[in-house]
């Protein structure tokens, strides 16, 4: 039986996600249980280098954004460096950026806070008409700055009005755009580092999650003892090679 | 035009639990099966092996095991005057799609309900006075009793291996089950998980306090086991990647681990994936089904013609299917009158989150499992006098938390900002000596005259179908309720030796974004006649005897527990009698 090691199932191209099927049309299964080999749906790992979405300046503000609401420390790398803009920016680039999983019909209105977002923009749109808005205001109202530009303490202004509600975007709700860097930021600081964020697992290690281990067995009856296992994700484990 | 086809004696829409199970039993019986599933094939070896099951934000933020709102979704409002919006994205709750539905990433939490819900109605206006009950409270009586149903949970639960300590075996209370529990026959087949830090330190807390704490039944095994069919479930590893993911061990029970290796055997039995069906095709007459339409992948229109018709789709979408195939009368809540669409609920959830001292306590939460934890029932059901307290219903109290997931698990004190180095340090601080627990205070959600469901007016499927609309809010009485048990469950955190507690009871208004379990219940309910429900107690449609409607769309309301366990037995007790009543002699099996 021909072993695949991890490096080489995750290397073959991936194929498209969700509402694809191997089978076209319709499978009909009976007789068995149906399977075909080379069907699964690895991820594929996020190269950094380079933007798939946002333009040079849009970068930058990313950059700096995520690296103030995730600022670096001795101990643990800030969103800048572990990778935070990196993984908005693949995602963005990708089919969650356009919505595609999201019931995208008409019409639009807004609702209450409990009916949830109804934007008819994709969050793709969302991010560029934001940024753009952001930098904007920023100029307003530090003198021509855009964001990227400030100083950590102007930064830290700018995101603590948005979060507020008391730094307006023209064309934009500052606080709706708040809450989505935010979300997307932690998403990126903590999810697996295949996406582009959480480089060298460096948040895991912060919190003391040793990622994706699947055998506690072991462990489930040593109650209040620190784990000492090594910190692994999907793509990477200390036994093995780059 | 419609291509016609060969005509089969069952055809079952939706391959989850209730599909898997009768379509086992009816092509045990030797029937000709179809099961037309409008998601794709899923199996371990394909969708979730080992080397990337464990991706929170492709399972959980993203939910890709799940149905996606481009292939279907909902409308929301919570109340008449509003105008119902569709739900663009999931977050109150996540509907399966696929082969094995929801129970393919349900974390299997298996429970019984109480004998005294089935007959809710009458044991609580008996207890306390008619009223006592809100003027617009719609609950009922089922229609069958703890009874009736006893031997189904137990096949359910010899199905998948269901891990735990039995309360009461035949009358007899037993040490380190639940007391409260209703009378089984025979004990779990397995014995109970493991417990991590947190959850044995609650269940030592809530014994302090005069409790009785019990495991939580869990269909993640705690040691391996073949079920009557023939099919071996795994040791559960304890990954913590339970709910929202596939099991990549076989040792969640699922259809795919208890069922399907079997019933793909058997000759009489076809599955076909992708193919969504539109509507109940009803003959002149209007009472009898003549089997079913539906779409395949490529848009092509099918007419599967067949003797029985079972809805065994997701509660929202077998009642869409009702009402979109003229089955039944549609519910107003104006003038009360109509059975599709009526005593909608979902589940009333709670917590407290729990601060402790980081220097010595350490709670691993990543090391869980889906139905992990110790509970207790003190405060379930009419477990507890009422009279003084004002408000009716309850839910299991336990620390079962399931996770450690780093997104899901964020959890800085009150006061710490959303976001800057005071975050970061708090995240760093808190994660291993936080006990955050969603699913700590699951409680019954009544049923009310203005909750109900119908077909939207505005918004469409990608087929031009109305989707089905949610008029939904919480009652006054739900949340004292919740506010109760958050209390108690509070000071079980503070007992076990928390430094802060922060409560987080249930508040209204009822918040579409805001995850609260995917327990829907109602719709279309069973009951003793057909004035007051839309099935019998056997889940046969009044209005079309050779149509069974499974699934949780049957509860007259939701009680303090995860639904799936009853939403099994139902399936199984449904299926006893359709296979020695009804195949015998086709036509309603009650009279009413």
């Amino acid at each position: 039986m021909h072993h695949l090691n991890r490096r080489q199932l995750l290397g073959s191209s991936a194929v498209a996600l969700v509402l694809m099927s191997p089978l076209a049309h319709a499978a009909i299964i009976k007789g068995g249980l149906p399977w075909k080999p080379g069907s699964a749906d690895p991820p594929t790992q996020v190269k950094p280098g380079g933007w798939h979405y946002f333009t040079q300046q849009e970068a930058a503000t990313v950059e700096a954004f995520v690296d103030r609401l995730i600022p670096p420390d001795p101990q643990t790398p800030g969103g800048k460096d572990i990778g935070c803009a990196v993984f908005i920016d693949r995602q963005l680039a990708g089919p969650n950026g356009r919505n595609e999983n999201f019931y995208m019909a008409g019409p639009f209105q807004q609702g209450t806070k409990q009916q949830g977002p109804q934007s008819p923009l994709t969050t793709a749109q969302q991010y560029r008409k934001a940024l753009a808005a952001l930098n904007e205001a920023c100029g307003g109202r530090y003198g021509g700055k855009v964001f990227a530009d400030l100083s950590d303490d102007q930064k830290d202004e700018v995101i603590a009005g948005l979060e507020n509600g008391s730094f307006k975007l023209d064309g934009f709700d500052g606080q709706s755009f708040f809450s989505l860097i935010l979300t997307d930021t932690r998403n990126g600081f903590l999810a697996d580092p295949i996406y582009g964020g959480n480089k060298d697992m460096a948040a895991w290690k912060m919190i003391g999650f040793p990622g994706t281990h699947y055998d506690y067995r072991d462990w489930i009856d040593r109650h209040n003892e620190r784990v000492t296992l090594p910190t692994v994700s999907i793509a990477s484990h200390p036994n093995w090679s780059q | 035009m419609a291509h016609r086809l060969p005509r089969k004696d069952a055809v079952i829409v939706g391959l989850g639990w209730t599909g898997s199970i009768l379509a086992h039993e009816l092509t045990e019986a030797g029937l000709d099966v179809v099961a037309l599933e409008r998601g794709p094939w899923r199996d371990t070896a394909t969708d979730f092996p080992i080397s990337y099951a464990q991706d929170e934000l492709r399972y959980r933020l993203q939910h890709q095991l799940f149905l996606q709102p481009a292939q279907m979704s909902v409308t929301f409002r919570n109340n008449a005057s509003q105008t119902a919006l569709p739900v663009r994205n999931w977050g109150a709750f996540m509907l399966g799609n696929g082969v094995g539905g929801g129970g393919l990433h349900w974390n299997a939490e298996t429970f019984r309900f109480l004998p005294t819900d089935f007959t809710a109605r009458s044991h609580l206006t008996q207890r306390y006075g008619e009223k006592f009950l809100p003027e617009d409270m719609t609950i009922q009586d089922w229609g069958i009793t703890f009874e009736d149903l006893e031997p189904h949970y137990d096949d359910f639960e010899y199905l998948c291996g269901t891990s735990g300590t039995a309360g009461n075996v035949n009358g007899k209370i037993q040490d380190g089950g639940n007391p409260f529990e209703g009378a089984r026959s025979r004990p779990y087949p397995t014995p109970p998980q493991k417990q991590g830090y947190g959850h044995t330190l609650f269940a030592e807390a809530a014994k302090q306090l005069g409790y009785k704490p019990y495991p939580q039944p869990s269909g993640n095994l705690s040691q391996p086991y073949t079920n009557p069919l023939g099919v071996t479930l795994g040791q559960c590893t304890f990954c913590g990647f339970c709910e929202w993911f596939g099991c990549a061990n076989y040792s969640k029970a699922t259809p795919q681990t208890t069922i399907l290796p079997v019933l793909l055997r058997n000759p009489n039995f076809e599955a076909r994936t992708e193919c969504e069906v539109m509507r109940v095709n009803l003959d002149n007459t209007g009472k009898r089904a003549t089997g079913v339409t539906y779409v395949n992948s490529s848009g092509e229109e099918f007419e599967q013609p067949a003797d029985l018709v079972l809805l065994c789709a997701f509660q929202l979408f077998n009642v869409q299917l009702l009402l979109l195939s003229g089955i039944g009368t549609p519910y107003d809540p104006r003038t009360g009158q109509g059975q599709i669409g009526r005593n909608f609920t979902h589940q009333t959830m709670s917590t407290a989150v729990g601060f402790f001292d980081k220097a010595k306590y350490n709670f691993n939460p990543f090391i869980a499992s889906g139905a992990i934890g110790m509970c207790i029932d003190e405060f379930n059901g009419d477990n507890f006098d009422h009279g003084p307290l004002g408000f009716v219903g309850g839910g299991y109290i336990g620390q079962v938390r399931t996770n450690g997931r780093p997104l899901e698990s964020i959890s800085v004190p009150p006061g710490t900002p959303a976001w800057g180095a005071k975050w970061k340090q708090a995240l760093r601080d808190n994660y291993l000596s936080s006990v955050i627990c969603g699913g700590a205070c699951h409680a019954s959600f009544y049923s009310y005259r203005d909750v109900c469901l119908d077909l939207d007016p505005t918004y469409k499927d990608r087929f031009g179908r109305p989707l089905m609309r949610m008029t939904i809010d919480l009652h006054e009485n739900e949340l004292k309720m919740s506010a109760f048990l958050t209390d108690k469950y509070a000071e079980i955190l503070q007992q076990m030796g928390a430094k802060q507690v922060v409560k987080q009871p249930r508040k209204g208004p009822y918040d579409v974004t805001d995850y609260q379990t995917s327990h829907l219940c109602g719709g279309a309910i069973m009951g003793e006649n057909p004035g007051n429900s839309a099935l019998n107690r056997y889940l046969q449609s009044w209005d079309v005897p050779n149509l069974f409607v499974q699934g949780s769309t049957a509860f007259p309301q939701n009680a303090g527990y995860n639904p799936t366990g009853t939403v099994a037995a139902l399936a199984f007790w449904s299926a006893k009698a359709i296979r020695s009543q009804y195949l015998k002699n086709p036509g309603p099996l009650v009279h009413a």
